[in-house]
């Protein structure tokens, strides 16, 4: 059937800030899904409160709001645009989830809005286990069982009929506390005894444990006629136990007969059938017992996923894309395959390639969390490699997460015992590889971590190969071709041959390319060669015939940002995408490369070509050997790209615009300080120490308190703010080992003012695009600290201090594209904190408050333009205040501390816009899921150089109708100056106290800032508490502050929306 | 494992690592992109004299069972693979592959650039190679030669090597785990199945559902058929050229109009060439469980196993036939009928193993055509 021609507005859901479990794969399906109906000529409205993302540049919709995903922000979007239909499946958890309450709250009812790509009923039938298991037993298939106990008696019943093992989780316990597994009823008593005491409501569940056993999930397509296609199917290499997200998984699946695979085929169906998947694309998950082959269904989501990204960037099956169209009614063989351009999409992808998925994690941001993983996902983002075979695309895996790992087999400082190899953890892959090399059987890896020997068998074939080098002792020129293509056949990568041969690895390259061992490229083509690929989405390997064609066009490659990471996210994939559309216009082919299966980057449509490569020296340079690209970017992907710009350039490659000289001259303190001295520019009082004894030298001379971090780091991270030399022995000890690369000590102005700006330079001019107003004092990432564009409590004075310097640097820097710096105003006094001379986090925030298209900009300043050529020479004015507020991964991390500090922890941002700061504030808070309270109790622990500030903000709290408590010193403080405060027990003064009270929901806000040594660890469990019960919790006086004009502003008057188009009164606006 | 090659008849040689014995055959060199389900191909005789690469790289993960047979042997000349598993990992292995092909007499090539191999047949068209394992592989000149004199499977009637020589009554069903359980009718009604070289889930389908299934000698005259009194007639699939096996049109002719009947494969071929169609070979054929056939009597694309190398030409005139499905990917004809003379057939492999289960509807209506023997085939 061709495309409903009855509705002409249809509104997507996007799905908000970057969390863990909800990453940039919905900006992937987002940005297809938007593109997609435009060009069937719907008009589209989206809305998503995530400025960072590439969907909600103007371009992709023809009214994009950039609001809080709530039902009455929606209300009031669906009143101003009145769209006809809503698609909530391309938006991850939250749309489906906003949808439902949408449904819920009569909205779409109201306004006659029809819900498309999905059935309601489906989705609920989906979304609850407890329906769920019913259905899939009334078609015959099963699941895991689970009964709710409330005794040991019944539990032991339930675990008979069961069948040990059986997991055991209490009900409502927070991060599922107090569960466990029990393998006999001994273990089973003493487990359910405590569950059933530590749950509120004294109720356990047990399920049936289905450990060990292997999981696979199917991606699936299904448009009205009834046509049905599985898209992918996925193997995990981790077995059940280890949530999919955290899970090493590869595609195709390898260790199914024909029989079993298509079992799981027809099972999907009768799911799809019975649960009423209609249209659009799902996945099931399946484990299957390794004994006997029994499957049990998990669960499936009707939507698309984070998988289903992956399962589109594995097989060139655009399931987002596809998913849209099916929503308005098309039809799978209606609908061509963009890759072979003669073929339907009616079809099911054939790989003849082998495609590894590893997630990647940053547990050390998180001290105190729980690395092991389980049924919780905790990874922030992962890499996707493809090599002709399991071996090829597991080392290439390993070497894009950009982890400093460059093999399988490479040392580890990890203990492993066949005890640890037991426990899921990031370090397991590794562990498995130095047990195989150390001689462990491979019958005893397979027992401990249940991972299907066939991937160990592939581990050690692989493994072999480099342990005869080892045994061998064989120098580099020992290796002769054969030798080559054997290590390249199994993803050997030249940086880790180098290490077995004791040379650097651009001897390695040498060598390697005067024996003719050279990458060749291979596409993906959804049909195993069977038809010729038009489009060029390639991966490199060692075999024979190369099927990439360069062109003698003018070209640009852009380098992406590899792995989502805290610190370096989806912003970067928004400027490589813009750097990539800007350089296209000019009309330059463009060329990507990147290893990020969740990005838009990495979409086949995004460049010209696309190389899904590990962004490592070795394979960006076996690239440009093919291409000869006439320039590449390396300013636009994040810290990943430009730690190789150095290594490229000396082996010749082209970059462009600013250049490795300048990023040098940024990031190295020593000169960098020489230049800011040259400049007359104040820094804070530094130092760069390469030992314990001059660390605390310096320490000395600076005087406490100061800010220490490891120097060439991202995201800040081992970075703190120290008050004295205990604290900093002790923060020596725990981050640094004096390997060569020195520490970084600095003046902590503590209470400063943090201002960032971001501005363009093309070598002779500047022109600033924003200057943000952090709301948090200086000591805090700014990454995680709320900012406001324009600032709005800064002096004009120090404003123009800040453009001075600005211009001043861009220019001494000979900067040619985007920068970055880090003001901080102390006691009249404006300091330069850091020079980033490339694309920084908050360019499409800037963008978006501004309507400038910085990337864009800094891409073509690259490629030769000028700003005066650009017209751009002019600070824009902003209208209205634009906040962005960090989004904490703190609820997936119960334990950890969740105070602010100096290393960046947030996973994504939120923005909030209106015409007045309190609204924009009021906004971004709502956005981030933990919106500002209209009433309630306020509860105040503040120390005693907050107690002033405090007093202003507890009173109009109190005027607003707030109740205030507070711990002992800040309610006498408060009650002195006639403030009514209730008194609550701090936690050593024992229960009922602030935790308690937390736990019971009796706080709707909460204000705590402790500062200085030991105060600073008090708060934490309060802190922690605050993230597991969404209280919102304040952790500094101007965050407060901010808060309380934005409850203010709200009591005065409601919240309005507004979409960027309108707001910029532009149409057709290129961000 | 040793040296192995295999020399294309145009001269290109790809080497790799022998598996399976040691020696040289020949054959066409076919390609499947199915990423599952060898174990069914070797044992599918319509690869008869034909050297099969496939596509996905690691081939033999899931070893060699009991149950995954399509016929008694392995009927291809060579397996060629990117990659073949020295161990196997699955509940149901019963052994490994390299033994299962020694066991069987076969060729094995691994570590073969196989999607070279694959783009080079995909531009050049299928052509004959020799395959050659052990001290044999050194002599690629002689094996050009060899590969350059042998079979052309143009004109070739092969189902005279492969159909049984007795018919033999079949009573096996498929194993209800796979597919939906299914009663054995011991009184169901006669299905007569020409064997031109027949897989087994065929005759597992049609068992299932109720038939009593006698598999004959391609070679079986109308009249000894008829004498039988069957309510129905199979035409299996098969290997060769459907035009050179001209008994088997004439038969097919002969029968056309008593009972209903139903073809797969070369059946289809032999069907429509009864009818009066013609047959053509193709460039590379079609091998492979994800190619979209359109029905085009309810518009619904059924995701299907196919192993084809000739195909019922587009012109082709059906004495009132009609075509009822095509292939979305290069408008093939998949599927004609007949509803005056009560026959109906399918390029692809309803049966599947290995493939997709979304055209097994097609048994169905065979059965509804021989339960309801006088009327009109409806195909839905």
């Amino acid at each position: 059937m061709p495309k409903r021609t009855d509705i002409e507005t249809i509104m997507i859901i996007g799905s908000g800030p970057i969390v863990i479990g909800q990453a940039v794969e919905f900006d992937y399906s987002g940005v297809q899904a938007c593109k997609a109906l435009k060009e069937l000529g719907y008009r589209v409205v989206l809305v998503n409160s995530n400025p960072a993302t590439i969907m909600t540049d103007p371009e992709f919709a023809d009214a994009t709001y950039v609001e809080p995903l709530t039902v009455d922000m929606c209300d009031k979007i669906i009143a101003e645009e009145k769209p006809d239909v809503l698609l909530p499946t391309v938006g991850g958890q939250t749309a489906l989830n906003l949808t439902l309450d949408l449904k819920k709250a009569g909205v779409l009812d109201k306004h006659g809005v029809e819900i498309i790509g999905a059935k309601l009923e489906s989705i609920e039938v989906a979304e609850d286990r407890e329906i769920f298991k019913a259905v899939m037993s009334e078609i015959g298939l099963k699941s895991p069982r689970s009964e709710v106990v409330g005794s040991v008696e019944d539990a032991l019943k339930v675990a008979d009929e069961i069948g040990y093992p059986v997991l055991i989780r209490p009900s409502f316990t927070l991060g599922g506390s107090g569960g466990g597994v029990a393998y006999t009823p001994e273990e089973l008593k003493k487990v359910v005894a405590n569950g059933i005491h530590q749950s509120p409501v004294h109720e356990v569940l047990i399920d049936q444990s289905l450990l060990g056993w292997k999981e696979y999930e199917l991606e699936l397509m299904r448009d009205n006629k009834g046509n049905f296609v599985v898209v992918c199917s996925i193997e995990n290499l981790d077995p059940m136990g280890v949530h999919t997200g955290d899970s090493i998984t590869v595609a195709p699946a390898q260790t199914l007969t024909d029989k079993e695979l298509q079992r799981l085929r027809n099972y999907s169906r009768m799911i799809f059938d019975c649960i009423g998947i209609t249209t659009g694309g799902a996945n099931v998950q399946f484990a299957i017992n390794p004994d006997d082959g029994e499957v049990f269904v998990i669960e499936m989501n009707p939507r698309v996923s984070r998988s289903s990204a992956l399962a589109s960037k594995a097989t060139g099956f655009p399931i987002a894309k596809i998913a849209a169209l099916l929503a308005v009614g098309m039809t799978l063989d209606e609908i061509s395959n963009d890759i072979t351009r003669v073929t339907p999409a009616s079809f099911e992808p054939s790989l003849d390639y082998v495609v590894v998925k590893i997630p990647r994690w940053d547990f050390k941001k998180f001290a105190g969390v729980n690395e092991i993983l389980g049924v919780q996902m905790k990874a922030v983002g992962e890499v996707m490699a493809i090599g002709r075979t399991f071996p090829e695309a597991l080392q290439k895996a390993v070497r894009a997460l950009d982890i400093g790992i460059d093999g399988l087999g490479a040392k580890i400082e990890h203990v492993t015992t066949p005890e640890t190899l037991r426990v899921p953890t990031a370090q397991r892959l590794y562990q498995i590889a130095t047990s195989i090399r150390g001689g462990v059987r491979l019958e005893e890896i397979v027992k401990q971590t249940q991972f299907d020997m066939w991937f160990v068998q592939q581990m050690q074939e692989t493994l072999q190969i480099h342990d005869t080098i080892l045994t061998q002792n064989l120098k580099l020129d020992d290796l002769n071709k054969r030798d080559f293509l054997r290590l390249k056949r199994y993803g050997y990568s030249d940086a880790y041959i180098a290490q077995l041969v004791n040379e650097d690895e651009i001897a390695v390259r040498e060598r390697r390319k005067s024996l003719g061992v050279v990458a060749n490229y291979y596409r993906v083509d959804t049909c195993a060669a069977e038809f010729e690929a038009q489009t060029p989405y390639l991966y490199s390997t060692y075999e024979e015939d190369s099927e990439v064609f360069p062109s003698d066009k003018q070209k640009v490659m852009i380098l992406g940002g590899g792995p989502n990471r805290i610190g370096q996210g989806i912003e970067f994939d928004y400027c490589c995408v813009h750097a990539c559309f800007a350089l296209s216009d000019m009309g330059y082919e463009t060329i990507m490369v990147n290893c990020n299966p969740e990005t838009v980057s990495t979409d086949y449509d995004t460049a010209d070509r696309l190389y899904f490569e590990p962004l490592t020296t070795e394979d960006v340079l076996n690239i440009i050997d093919v291409e000869k690209p006439d320039g590449v970017l390396v300013q636009f992907g994040g810290q990943t790209p430009l730690n190789i710009a150095g290594e490229l350039e000396k082996a010749g490659a082209p970059i462009w615009g600013t250049t490795v000289e300048t990023i040098d001259l940024a990031e190295d303190r020593k000169r960098f300080n020489a230049l800011m001295e040259e400049l007359s520019i104040p820094q804070p009082a530094g130092a760069t120490v390469l030992s314990r004894e001059e660390a605390l030298a310096a320490a000395k001379k600076i005087s406490y308190p100061i800010l220490v971090r490891p120097s060439y780091v991202l995201g800040g991270r081992g970075m703190a703010i120290i008050f004295e030399e205990l604290g900093l022995l002790q923060w020596l000890d725990n981050n640094v080992e004096w390997s060569g690369h020195p520490v970084l000590i600095d003046q902590f102005l503590e209470d400063a003012f943090e201002v960032d700006v971001d501005a363009l330079c093309d070598g002779t001019d500047v022109t600033i695009g924003g200057i943000m107003q952090h709301i948090e004092e200086a000591g805090i990432h700014s990454g995680d600290s709320a900012c406001v564009l324009p600032p709005y409590k800064i002096p004009q004075y120090h404003l123009d201090i800040i453009r001075d310097y600005t211009h001043r640097i861009g220019k001494r820097l000979q900067v040619k594209g985007l920068f970055n710096i880090q003001f901080a105003i102390k006691d009249e006094e404006v300091y330069v904190l850091e020079v980033n001379p490339r694309s920084s986090r908050t360019v499409p925030f800037v963008s978006k408050a501004t309507g400038i298209p910085l990337a864009r900009y800094a891409a073509m300043i690259a490629a030769g333009k000028t700003l005066q050529d650009l017209d751009f020479l002019e600070e824009p004015h902003v209208d209205g205040f634009f906040v962005k507020e960090a989004m904490l991964p703190f609820q997936k991390f119960p334990g950890v501390d969740a105070r602010l500090g100096p290393e960046m922890r947030s996973t994504g941002e939120v923005m909030g816009h209106a015409s007045n700061f309190g609204h924009a504030f009021a906004k971004a808070q709502m956005a981030t899921n933990s919106p500002l309270p209209e009433s309630g109790t306020v509860c105040i622990s503040v120390n005693d150089m907050d107690k002033a500030t405090v007093t202003r903000i507890a009173r109009n709290l109190h005027r607003m109708g707030f109740k205030i408590i507070a711990t002992h010193g800040t309610a006498e403080w408060l009650n002195r100056y006639n403030v009514p405060a209730e008194r609550i027990n701090k936690l050593a003064e024992g229960s009922p106290h602030i935790v308690d009270a937390l736990e019971n929901g009796e706080i709707q806000l909460m204000i705590n800032t402790p500062l200085g040594g030991q105060a600073h660890e008090d708060g934490a469990a309060i802190r922690s508490m605050c993230y597991q019960v969404d209280v919102p919790i304040i952790t500094t006086m101007s965050a407060a502050m901010a808060s309380m004009e934005g409850i203010k502003r709200r009591s005065e008057k409601p919240l309005k929306v507004r979409s960027l188009q309108k707001h910029h009164k532009v149409n057709g606006l290129k961000l | 494992m040793s040296k192995g090659v295999l020399v294309l008849e145009d001269g290109r040689i790809f080497s790799g690592e022998g598996f399976g014995i040691e020696g040289v055959q020949t054959g066409e060199v076919v390609f499947n992109t199915s990423m599952t389900g060898y174990q069914e191909i070797l044992t599918d005789p319509s690869y008869y004299r034909q050297i099969v690469t496939m596509t996905v790289p690691h081939i033999g993960n899931t070893g060699i069972n009991l149950e995954d047979v399509e016929s008694a042997k392995v009927w291809v000349s060579g397996f060629v693979v990117r990659s073949l598993s020295p161990i196997v990992s699955n509940w149901r292995n019963r052994g490994d592959l390299d033994t299962y092909l020694k066991e069987q007499g076969v060729i094995g090539l691994s570590e073969v650039a196989t999607r070279a191999l694959v783009r080079h047949i995909r531009e050049k068209g299928v052509m004959r190679a020799a395959i050659a394992h052990g001290d044999a592989a050194d002599d690629t000149a002689e094996l050009l030669k060899i590969a350059q004199e042998s079979l052309d499977m143009s004109g070739a009637n092969l189902v005279d090597d492969v159909t049984t020589p007795e018919p033999y009554n079949w009573t096996e069903q498929s194993d209800p785990q796979w597919y939906a359980d299914h009663e054995y009718n011991p009184d169901g009604l006669l299905i007569l199945a020409y064997d031109y070289g027949i897989k087994n889930n065929i005759l597992r389908m049609l068992t299932d559902r109720g038939l009593r299934v006698r598999v004959v000698p391609a070679q079986m005259t109308p009249d000894e058929m008829m004498a039988q009194n069957p309510a129905g007639v199979f035409l299996s699939n098969g290997p060769g050229d459907p035009a050179a096996v001209g008994y088997a049109i004439d038969n097919v002719r002969n029968l056309l109009g008593e009972v209903p009947i139903f073809g797969i494969c070369l059946g289809h071929q032999i069907l429509s060439l009864a009818l009066g169609g013609k047959t053509e070979k193709m460039r590379f054929g079609h091998r492979g469980g994800n190619q979209p056939v359109k029905n085009l009597l309810n518009g619904n694309v059924e995701i299907s196993s196919h192993n084809h190398g000739f195909a019922v030409k587009q012109d082709s005139e059906l004495s009132g036939g009609e075509v009822t499905h095509i292939n979305l990917n290069d408008n093939t004809i998949e599927g004609v009928r007949h509803t005056g003379l009560r026959a109906f057939s399918v390029q692809y492999h309803p049966e599947a193993s290995p493939g997709p289960h979304d055209s097994l509807y097609l048994f169905d209506e065979f059965v509804n055509a021989v339960k309801n023997n006088d009327k009109i085939i409806s195909n839905k």
